[in-house]
């Protein structure tokens, strides 16, 4: 019998012989663990829970800690924006589609100004299209720049968080500078925007580019080699290549498993053919390498919007259609020629002719369609969004399956969704 | 030719569409997915279409998109709405069909044969007043407010898991025996048809 368990036999319930604190006696039997046998456990994450990023809930079948079976439930959100459309205008719709995905309105706002436009065969102004460049490459960094800070939170790292969410503040001071709105910017309109830029506009953004790169520097440096984000994100949630297209993943998701496909480069809209910017793709297709393409790609669209202020040309914003584009209220007022024009816009809408068009573009959680069919009124048939995140969600059972619980909360985050699309 | 194609159109924005026969749908995605020359391996869409026009029939409409050759083509599949709304599911060939299939389904009642896993996506499995994007279906909705909340008010809990969630957890014998035997008589899941007073 040794002298350790001697003091434990003589001690009092948590003190030992001598008073001090009892310790549990490295010699002690380890109590075997519960036969726990072939039971699994139901549990419910969400709707309310912060780690699903909005009303996601999650019902998991867990064996011990290991995720068996993932059921998502989606559909929380829910507010019909499809069915609204049917009984809008055109120009009318672009207030919905700020609220679609609401971490990136200004995209959502060109993807479905640019179906409209192809629907009803209208070319949109030199001037217009590299201002809508812009307004994409914005909302691309402010998205990335909440998913960057709300997934450290979710894996522990508090610190990205606030510097990420600092750069995504002078986003939105700019798009307030520019729309009057910070979060439902309603930027554009079929043909055209609904306003140039202000003045001290470009000087502003021209600042945001050039500090910009230093806090995605630091954010790189504090997570990129970090021993707890690579322990919790390296070889977590992988899909290969096949099963990232099989699954219809797009984006992020989709290139971070090594699939070199950007609309951007692949199906050109706005010129981005002409503006000089590497697709980033990743080589695991684990949670590790979908933060790299995001880091990466802000570093790009960073680039892209330098290019496009160099470039910025004058000129006017809308196309000269009078058909389309409202007529100023100087010219509505004294002239009956164009108060005719401003009220059969008003009144009737922009007819489209009968026909459809399908507009994807790459989004920052992926490529955001916009399909719109048309009987020939003023009214869509059919408004269908192709929803990135939707898409890419319905890959987290296949991807979660088999991880622990708390790796369930790192894939998820990865995912990069909006509730907001997701649901409609 | 792809089979089963009827006629090709060229849409607003310069893609094809093309026309298949109902019953050789999942025949001509296979062969569009699998022919050398063709390989549309990503599914970008699914979606559905109906127009104001209740003659024209239900259109369902595929987008696909061979990431190899980086070309797009639209297929689809035209359903008289007197018809069964019934079309071959394709989620065996791209998985990514499976919630946007069950989405069309919930949105417009279109169901997919073999489609593993069938349910209501956006809207709850209870919901009983029809299919929200059919032309028929009015943008308040079938029910009253007042109905709506009512039924908002009666809903079980055990109504936010299903009968196979319940089984996981072994939960369903817990259950009080009155929600057991709501349960046992299938009161999830079963759509009923609206009241024919409803405002």
């Amino acid at each position: 019998m040794s002298k350790r368990t001697v003091e434990l036999e003589l001690a009092t319930l948590g003190v030992d012989a001598y008073g001090r604190p009892a310790r549990i006696p490295l010699t002690a039997p380890v109590e075997p663990p519960p036969d726990l046998g072939e039971e699994h456990q139901l549990i419910n994450i969400g709707p309310q829970h912060p780690a699903t990023h909005g009303v996601l809930r999650l019902v998991v079948e867990l064996d011990g800690e290991t995720v068996v079976r993932c059921i998502p439930h989606v559909g929380y959100l829910h507010s019909g924006f499809e069915k609204l459309g049917e009984y809008r205008h055109y120009n009318q719709i672009i207030p919905l589609t700020d609220r679609t995905d609401y971490l990136s309105p200004m995209a959502n706002n060109v993807g479905l100004a640019l179906a409209a436009e192809k629907l009803m065969g209208i070319e949109i102004t030199p001037r217009c299209t590299v201002l809508r460049v812009i307004a994409c490459e914005m909302s691309r960094i402010i998205s990335h720049m909440v998913w960057l800070g709300t997934t450290s939170i979710d894996l522990g790292a508090f610190t990205p968080f606030l510097w990420a969410f600092q750069e995504r503040e002078r986003i939105y001071d700019l798009q307030e500078m520019w729309t009057g709105a910070r979060l439902t910017t309603s930027l554009t309109r079929v043909g055209g925007l609904m306003a140039d830029i202000p003045d001290g506009f470009v000087a502003k953004l021209r600042e945001f580019t050039r500090t910009f790169p230093k806090t995605l520097g630091e954010i790189d440096r504090v997570l990129t080699r970090n021993a707890v984000w690579a322990g919790r994100t390296q070889g977590v949630g992988t899909l290969s290549a096949a099963e990232a297209i099989n699954h219809s993943l797009s984006g992020p998701m989709l290139r971070a498993s090594g699939v070199a496909y950007d609309l951007r480069k692949d199906k050109p809209y706005l010129g981005y053919e002409t503006y000089d910017f590497d697709v980033v793709v990743g080589e695991h297709g684990d949670v590790f390498d979908r933060y790299l393409v995001r880091l990466e790609e802000c570093h790009q669209s960073n680039r892209i919007l330098e290019q496009a202020l160099d470039r910025l040309p004058d000129g006017p914003i809308n196309v000269d259609d009078p058909r389309v584009i409202l007529p100023s209220k100087t010219r509505a007022m004294s002239d009956m020629e164009a108060m005719i024009f401003h009220f059969k816009q008003v009144m009737e809408g922009v007819k489209a002719p009968v026909g459809e068009a399908y507009v994807g573009i790459e989004n920052p959680k992926g490529e955001l369609g916009n399909y719109l069919v048309s009987d020939g009124t003023a009214k869509p048939v059919r408004w269908r969004i192709r929803p990135p995140s939707f898409i890419n969600l319905s890959a987290l059972p296949r991807m979660a399956e088999g991880h622990l619980l708390s790796d369930l909360i790192a894939i998820n985050a990865s995912v990069d969704i909006v509730m907001g699309e997701v649901d409609r | 030719m792809i089979p089963g194609a009827l006629r090709e159109e060229v849409a607003r924005d310069g893609e094809t569409i093309v026309f298949v026969a109902r019953e050789r749908l999942l025949e001509a995605m296979t062969w569009l997915k699998n022919t050398p020359g063709q390989q549309f391996d990503y599914l970008v869409d699914v979606t559905a279409v109906e127009f104001r026009d209740r003659e024209r029939p239900l259109q369902v409409v595929y987008f696909l998109r061979s990431l190899t050759r980086r070309a797009d083509v639209r297929i689809k599949v035209e359903l008289q709405s007197s018809d069964e709304l019934a079309v071959d599911s394709v989620c065996s060939l791209w998985h990514g069909a499976d919630w946007l299939e069950r989405e069309v389904f919930d949105m417009f009642g279109i169901s997919f044969r073999g489609h593993p896993d069938l349910r209501r996506i956006l809207m709850w499995e209870t919901y009983a007043e029809g299919y929200p994007l059919r032309k028929s279906f009015p943008l308040r909705g079938r029910f009253s407010r007042a109905e709506q909340v009512r039924q908002a008010l009666n809903a079980s809990p055990e109504a936010h898991y299903s009968l196979e969630e319940l089984a996981i957890a072994e939960a369903a014998g817990d259950l009080p025996d009155d929600m057991r035997e709501r349960l046992r008589r299938g009161e999830r899941g079963t759509i009923q048809e609206p009241p024919a007073a409803a405002t």
